[in-house]
């Protein structure tokens, strides 16, 4: 399986994120941003980092990117879409998932473990989860704190595309959100980083649960 | 403004052999300041060791560069910028995180970890609280964005920093030995080009300003303040790595202080060339710029590289991939000036090797008369404690000692996916992909100690360095300083510098430790007089089995618990002189501390690093600010384990004097260990040869010295992790309301 990984000018966990998908035991390809180009990706995460400086609002100007045009178009045809931290919200400025992303309330970055649970194992990202499951993940971000406006909200909850929810809120988001997945549920958004905690000699591999689970869909 | 005195002025007169014209008295203006030429410092500096088995790269480059092994190198170094956050905290901070991480990717290394030392006044002043956060925001807002994870430093306040904060920002990279680059240009009729962002009036005499006194008018220097822009940086270091990768450079440097001009002429000096800048080439960020302001400009994100003719159009073809700048702005010449041509005309034409030799001042070195006042100690005016909960709660809700979670929870330590070991223990570790090998890193400063007795001071700074990377497995290999002191033209500033530097250099001998790199900041005073004497050290580590590794934090119930109880020479020194109890509850700075014991500190330090690369233990920590009780009761907060401490009577205790000397003393020398039981023989065995007490067990909720104090571990969390930026005294959910 191969795994793209797109990097705009400012991504700065794209490295890492190329090395997850080396652990998770797939091909890790890297998506050049001014390149329309997925080279033939089964799956693509947008990682985190701070893309374009965050200048104007952070992921509003990577959405622009010739690359995204492919990957609208494979996202639109079904393909998984993993979105970290700063990729969780370029997919939003790109209206690929609802909602936005706003300043933490506590005003100040944020990097810690957190708890999360897996709300939905009904995702490409989260098949090898158990719904209910415990995770310990690591954030690290500004502008963390999830919005969407309450109708949006109630549907997200209705139809269950809350992925991860916070089990101590970091950020101020709503619903204690920390990830949400589109209708058709193979694009997921999530604030925190489960490549940061995928190799074992780091202490953790529980990231790799999040990772591994897109291999699973493939082989259907 | 230019900052020169009428003796270098006519130095530069007899150099020349004419009057220079005013681009040219700039260079030399920026040049010869304490920051670029160290003119005060160069004859004190060159008694630090610097030769040891693993040094590739030692002082005169842009960083020290130490063997990991495998085929690895760290290139390391420490630098100041106190002057600019003082005066403008935020970009202050945040440049100086830039800055430093240009001198490690001029030597070719990829940046991979930071790590800041920070000094400010009491944090019940405004003024002290607005530098603090701004500070701490400013070294987020430029790390978190450039992808470099922050794993470390310290921060320490008192009235001492007020109005001058010491902001020291230590860079680490990581490099294959075989692709070492030197900032030295060669090959006449070679290229010079100029990467990154474009040149504006920000920064100039900047490194003018740093090298003067603070006064009223410094906050009119604003403008004297680069503004950093972390996006340009990071493009800048992707840039430059890939140059580097394709093999496409004869030589790097980083622009900071000085500009090109500073780069330029150390380029053309250490090369034995000269240099020919077109001015008019360089990209400007604004119109009508003279040509002395595009040659000292400090405008942030800019490296300056050799490169072959014919390799321009790749290189440029690179920085256009990059989105940066990339411009040719003049070739490497064969006489030895750097000379700056406007429209083909010479417009400054001055030797680089007079730019790079800045007069030397050596003073004499005087005892000044303070020392005799500040090391009166009568111990008979502090008591024992009446109630030692109470203390031990006073004493880690101080902002000296209280967790530094609020603060290094705003840094992102994990970008990289190296990070092994995060901030909070002794030292941060951190692995090297692909290999077995980690490293680790810390930074300490001991400004009180350095204040009281600068010699054992100094020493004791680096004992302190070398304990923190021994308690996380780690072999010492070198260090980085930067030597943060008041005004060296006063006696008792002098005499500082060269005593803390002797002390300094004795502990890295002893301890085989030399010194690679470093900065000075001298002239950190205001009208309220000099800051306390800081030397801070960034020492690197490594350790052969990163799996192998130790961290403060009790990690299981029912841990034997042992205190390696350190020396104490029979000198009749109070391990409570200068201490952080007799500071925080006594309110005194007084006292001669113990002298280090360089020999003892080197053994126990050897010891506890072998049980923690055996295996043997897994739980560790050094003595430091607070002693053994506050050491403990950090080992227990770590993660929440309690402790049951039996007291033993003081008579059967290994160290000597008072129980407050002990349980709260500073002797240096010292660790705590924990272990689970079944190893208990192994461990003492090892143990044989060394004082220590075997204290009691790990577990339970409480925190229990018997008989002396009986806290719960909420009560204690409470006052340990009270955040840092909040008010003092204002009740703030409650938090604030406990002491």
């Amino acid at each position: 399986m191969r795994v793209g990984v797109t990097v705009f000018p400012g991504s700065n966990c794209d490295r890492d994120a190329l090395h997850a998908v080396k652990l998770m035991g797939a091909e890790p390809v890297e998506l050049w941003h001014a390149d329309a180009d997925l080279k033939g990706s089964d799956a693509v995460i947008v990682p985190g980092g701070f893309s374009y400086g965050d200048y104007l609002r952070p992921g509003a100007i990577a959405r622009f990117a010739k690359v995204m045009a492919p990957l609208e178009e494979f996202a639109r045809e079904g393909g998984p879409v993993l979105g970290v931290c700063n990729g969780f919200q370029v997919l939003c400025e790109a209206h690929l998932l609802p909602g936005a992303l706003l300043q933490n309330t506590h005003l100040r970055f944020a990097c810690d473990r957190v708890r999360v649970r897996v709300e939905t194992a009904d995702t490409p990202w989260t098949a090898a989860c158990e719904r209910g499951e415990e995770l310990v993940l690591p954030v690290a971000h500004n502008e963390g704190n999830y919005f969407a406006d309450a109708e949006t909200l109630a549907r997200l909850e209705d139809e269950g595309r809350v992925v991860l929810r916070y089990l101590e809120n970091p950020n101020g988001s709503m619903n204690d959100i920390a990830g949400v997945c589109n209708e058709a549920r193979n694009v997921v958004g999530v604030m925190p980083h489960p490549e940061r905690v995928s190799d074992s000699a780091l202490g953790s591999d529980e990231g790799l649960k999040i990772l591994r689970s897109v291999l699973a869909g493939a082989t259907v | 403004m230019l900052g020169l005195s009428d003796f270098e002025y006519d130095r530069i007169l007899e150099l020349l052999g004419r009057v220079p014209n005013f681009l040219e008295l700039s260079l030399f203006s920026v040049m010869w300041s304490e920051h670029c030429g160290y003119k005060n410092s160069r004859p004190l500096l060159s008694r630090f060791p610097n030769e040891g088995p693993r040094v590739l790269q030692g002082p005169g480059e842009n960083a020290g560069v130490v063997e990991v092994g495998d085929g690895w190198a760290l290139a390391f170094k420490v630098e100041s910028h106190n002057h600019p956050s003082a005066v403008e905290p935020y970009e202050g901070a945040a440049t100086g995180v830039g800055g430093i991480i240009r001198d490690i990717l001029a030597m070719g290394a990829r940046p991979v970890a930071l790590l800041d030392a920070l000094r400010f006044g009491p944090l019940d002043d405004e003024r002290n609280r607005y530098l603090f956060r701004e500070v701490v925001r400013g070294i987020g807002g430029y790390g978190n964005a450039v992808g470099v994870p922050t794993v470390g430093g310290e921060v320490e306040f008192s009235e001492a920093y007020s109005g001058n904060p010491l902001v020291n920002a230590m860079c680490v990279g990581l490099i294959r030995t075989e692709n070492l680059m030197r900032s030295r240009a060669t090959g006449e009729g070679n290229l010079v080009v100029l990467l990154g962002s474009k040149t504006g009036r920000d920064g100039i005499h900047g490194a003018t300003f740093a090298s003067g006194e603070l006064t009223e008018e410094s906050e009119s220097r604003r403008s004297n303040v680069q503004v950093g822009d972390p996006f340009a940086e990071k493009m800048l270091i992707e840039c430059c790595l890939k140059l580097l990768e394709e093999d496409l450079l004869v030589s790097l440097q980083d622009l900071g202080a000085a500009g090109i001009t500073s780069s330029a002429s150390e380029m053309a000096a250490s090369g034995g060339v000269g240099i020919d800048i077109e001015v008019e080439k360089i990209p400007r960020r604004e119109s009508g710029m003279e040509p002395f302001e595009a040659m000292i400009s400090e405008s942030q994100e800019r490296m300056l590289a050799v490169v072959e003719p014919g390799d321009e159009e790749k290189v440029l073809a690179f920085a256009q991939r990059y989105g940066i700048g990339g411009t040719v702005v003049g070739r490497v010449a064969g006489h030895g000036d750097l000379r700056v041509i406007e429209n083909g005309e010479i417009v400054g034409s001055v030797s680089a090797e007079y730019l790079a030799d800045a007069p030397v001042y050596e003073r004499e070195i005087v005892r000044p008369e303070y020392l005799a006042e500040v090391q009166k100690l009568d111990l008979e005016t502090i008591p024992e404690p009446d109630d030692y909960n109470e203390v031990l709660l006073k004493m880690l809700a101080h902002p000296n000692l209280r967790s530094r979670r609020t603060i290094f929870g705003q840094y992102d330590h994990e970008v990289g996916t190296n990070t092994v070991v995060r901030p909070g223990a002794d030292a941060a570790v951190m692995r090297i992909k692909g290999t077995k090998r980690g490293f680790a890193m810390t930074t300490d400063g001991r400004g009180r100690h350095c204040y009281l007795d600068p010699r054992g001071g100094g020493a004791a700074t680096v004992a302190e360095a070398y304990r923190n990377l021994s308690c996380v497995g780690a072999e010492p290999v070198a260090i980085t300083n930067c030597l943060n002191f008041g005004n060296p033209e006063k006696r008792e500033g002098y005499y500082q510098l060269a005593e803390c530097i002797e002390g300094m250099s004795e502990a890295c001998e002893v301890l085989g430790t030399p010194v690679v790199s470093g900065n000075v900041s001298l002239y950190n005073e205001t009208a309220r007089g000099p800051i306390y004497p800081t030397p801070v050290v960034g020492m690197v580590g490594v350790l052969e089995d990163v799996t192998c590794h130790a961290t403060p934090a009790f990690k299981r119930e029912g841990d034997m618990v042992v205190v390696l109880t350190g020396t104490m020479r029979p000198t009749g020194e109070s391990p409570l002189a200068g201490s952080e109890y007799l500071e925080i509850v006594h309110g005194r700075v007084a006292g001669v501390p113990p002298k280090p014991d360089l020999a003892a500190e080197k053994r126990a330090s050897d010891l506890v690093r072998s049980m923690v690369r055996s295996g043997l233990i897994d739980t560790a920590h050094d003595l430091s600010g607070g002693g053994e009780l506050v050491a403990l009761a950090e080992m227990a907060l770590s993660d929440g384990i309690g402790l049951e401490y039996s007291v033993p009577e003081i008579e059967f205790m290994s160290g000597h004097g008072r129980l407050l000397e002990n349980l709260l003393g500073e002797k240096g020398a010292g660790f705590i260990i924990a272990f689970p039981e079944e190893r208990w023989d192994e461990v003492q065995d090892a143990l044989s040869d060394f004082a220590y007490d075997n204290i009691g067990y790990t577990g339970g909720e409480r925190f229990e010295l018997e008989g002396l104090i009986d806290l719960g571990m909420e009560e204690l969390r409470e006052a340990y992790e009270r955040d840092l930026f909040g008010v003092p005294g204002e009740v703030l959910g409650g938090s604030e309301a406990v002491g």
